[in-house]
């Protein structure tokens, strides 16, 4: 049984050539986007560090639902989703350099509440300052990233921690305990943070005068089924290359099922805001969809319907596509771009207001996935790729759909 | 439906079952069910069964629902009776997505508990035979049904050897009936005879 991952070299060379294209994109967005137009440079980087901490932060969040969901047939693939949640802390740091940049950094064409004259002209930032200021947002930033790091990292500790124990009933229970204790914690912040203010002041606030209290579950349904598809690509290359002996289709069919049920649940959230708005047709409220749906972005808001909604729900729907492993690759990619162009289109039109084929926001994005394999791999060879003291493992390996 | 021979035998456990079903396909006689006090992953793969076509027509129950809504509301709302309400166009395809959605999820339902009544041929007043009481209690009974080509005798010493109890034969009803047990269920099987064997 092989389960000690070591990274093959072709892996390492995808994830370099990744990495140099998106910092080649950045180089040239950085010649490119100079003066007036730097305000696209900073919107490319802002949407992707979001997206991309997001779905790698979405992992921490599949542990610790299933952990307290005393779920048992992840176990056999637990450490997938332990290794890509270890790349939260390199992806916290970017974010938190790009906005800490965006609010301190003198230019106010990303957050335009940032600008102390804006605010004193506009009698609806006045009276959301008490929210919406740099104190508020620098603490809760810090705040917010300071414990999804301090999660992430314990609960990948304590699993490995667990390696070295044994297999009687007593160790197996205190194990539960205190990973149920953690996971608890765990979602506590992050229902706090990703279900509530979290994405109202990262990329709400761009279009400051507007709300939707819908924001933050349609960013979170967005990307934890992203996540999904990131955990499912992991665990189909993995078993691809002879790892993860335990893992079957019927545990891919679970993840399939997940993907399915997710964009669903991402649809249901999306036509949630989107209905409410359109029925009361107040114009503090139609000016986000103002641009989307009847302005230039009217093709990518379709679009992201279409790739996101229709796309997964025919393609997933039969039970052999679940269990087939280049579908589910196929299906997983097609959910983490349509989710990326999502994010696009939530970040882009309040800031850059054209819509430009975006070449610099996908090439930053190449860099990002490229950064993610490169983190993912190299945690995947840090410890072994089943957890064999868990006490749900043998659950995991007998799992049956 | 028609009245024929079983050869019935009674399993205590699961792990004696499966092989059983094992052996009784490989030896070539007709299994016409197993009952089981809860359900068994994989028993109706072992029992041979083909992949079940229900969700294919809870898909159609779908699509119907969905055409129903939409083609019913749009024709309410344009060409019977063109209301005015609150300046929205006479085709607002936002407003009629709950409803489409509801009426989907409602025809699926429906149409699938439906369907799968039919198939396990399951009806309020419509009844099967027993063949053991104990069948859906705590005990495994395999249904073996007595082809021309099959000898009743050769069957019972083949499930005893395979771990059976209570081997017995009956002549049942296959399929579904309209009645009552006490009434129907013996005098109508004294009056038919069986079509096989």
């Amino acid at each position: 049984m092989k389960d000690q991952f070591v990274v093959p070299a072709r892996l390492k060379k995808t994830s370099f050539v990744l990495m140099g294209v998106g910092l080649l994109t950045l180089l040239i967005g950085l010649v490119a986007f100079r003066g007036e137009h730097s305000t696209r440079f900073w919107a490319g980087l802002l949407q992707n560090s979001s997206f991309f901490l997001l779905i790698t932060l979405a992992s921490t969040f599949f542990i610790a639902a299933t952990t307290l969901a005393h779920g048992g047939w992840q176990i056999a693939f637990r450490r997938v989703p332990e290794a890509i949640s270890m790349a939260v802390p390199v992806l916290a740091a970017i974010l938190f350099v790009v906005v800490m940049i965006l609010v301190f950094g003198g230019r106010d064409d990303i957050y335009h509440w940032v600008n102390p004259h804006h605010v004193a002209e506009d009698k609806v930032l006045t009276w959301k300052s008490a929210f919406l200021n740099k104190g508020f947002f620098t603490i809760a930033t810090i705040l917010t990233l300071g414990l999804w790091v301090f999660f992430t990292v314990r609960l990948r500790k304590m699993s490995i921690e667990e390696d070295g124990w044994d297999l009687r009933p007593e160790t197996g229970r205190k194990l539960l305990w205190r990973n149920t204790v953690v996971c608890g914690a765990f979602l506590v912040v992050f229902t706090l943070s990703v279900g509530s203010t979290t994405p109202w002041i990262w990329l709400m606030s761009i279009d400051a005068h507007w709300f939707s209290t819908m924001y933050s579950w349609y960013t979170f349904a967005s990307t934890w089924v992203s996540g999904l598809a990131l955990i499912s690509l992991f665990v189909v290359y993995l078993k691809k290359h002879g790892y993860l002996t335990f893992v079957t289709e019927e545990h891919l069919h679970d993840l399939g099922k997940f993907m399915f049920a997710f964009s669903i649940f991402w649809t249901y959230l999306w036509f949630s805001q989107y209905m409410l708005i359109w029925y009361a047709n107040m114009p503090e409220e139609t000016e986000y969809f103002q641009p989307r749906v009847w302005g230039q972005w009217r093709p990518i808001f379709f679009l992201n319907l279409l790739i996101n909604f229709v796309t997964p729900l025919l393609f997933l729907m039969k039970r052999d596509t679940k269990r087939n492993y280049t579908a589910i690759v196929f299906i997983a990619i097609v959910i983490i771009f349509g989710h990326w162009l999502d994010f696009w289109q939530m970040v882009s039109p309040g800031t850059v207001k054209d819509l430009v084929f975006p070449w610099f926001e996908f090439g930053l994005g190449l860099g990002f996935v490229g950064l993610i394999i490169f983190l993912v791999a190299n945690q995947l060879t840090k410890a072994a790729l089943v957890p064999k003291n868990h006490p749900y493992l043998k659950e995991s390996i007998v799992h049956h759909t | 439906m028609a009245v024929k021979k079983f050869v019935v035998g009674l399993f205590d456990d699961e792990a004696v079952l499966f092989p059983a079903v094992k052996k009784v396909r490989t030896a070539g006689y007709k299994l016409h069910d197993v009952y089981t006090p809860f359900p068994v992953h994989g028993l109706d793969h072992a029992m041979g069964l083909r992949e079940t076509s229900l969700h294919t027509a809870g898909f159609i129950y779908g699509i119907t629902g969905t055409t129903t809504a939409l083609s019913f509301m749009s024709w309410v709302f344009n060409v019977d009776w063109p209301l005015n309400i609150g300046g929205k166009p006479h085709f607002p395809l936002p407003a009629f997505i709950p409803i489409t959605f509801e009426l989907t999820v409602l025809f699926a339902a429906v149409g699938m508990v439906y369907t799968f009544c039919y198939l396990c041929q399951l009806m309020p007043f419509v009844k099967k035979h027993i063949f053991h009481p104990r069948q859906t209690d705590d005990k495994f009974v395999m249904v073996i049904e007595v082809t021309e080509k099959t000898n009743a005798e050769e069957v019972k010493s083949f499930l005893a050897a395979a771990g059976a109890q209570d081997i017995n034969e009956q002549k049942a009803e296959a399929g579904w009936w309209f009645g009552r047990w006490d009434k129907d269920d013996e005098p109508y099987l004294r009056k038919i005879q069986t079509t096989n064997a």
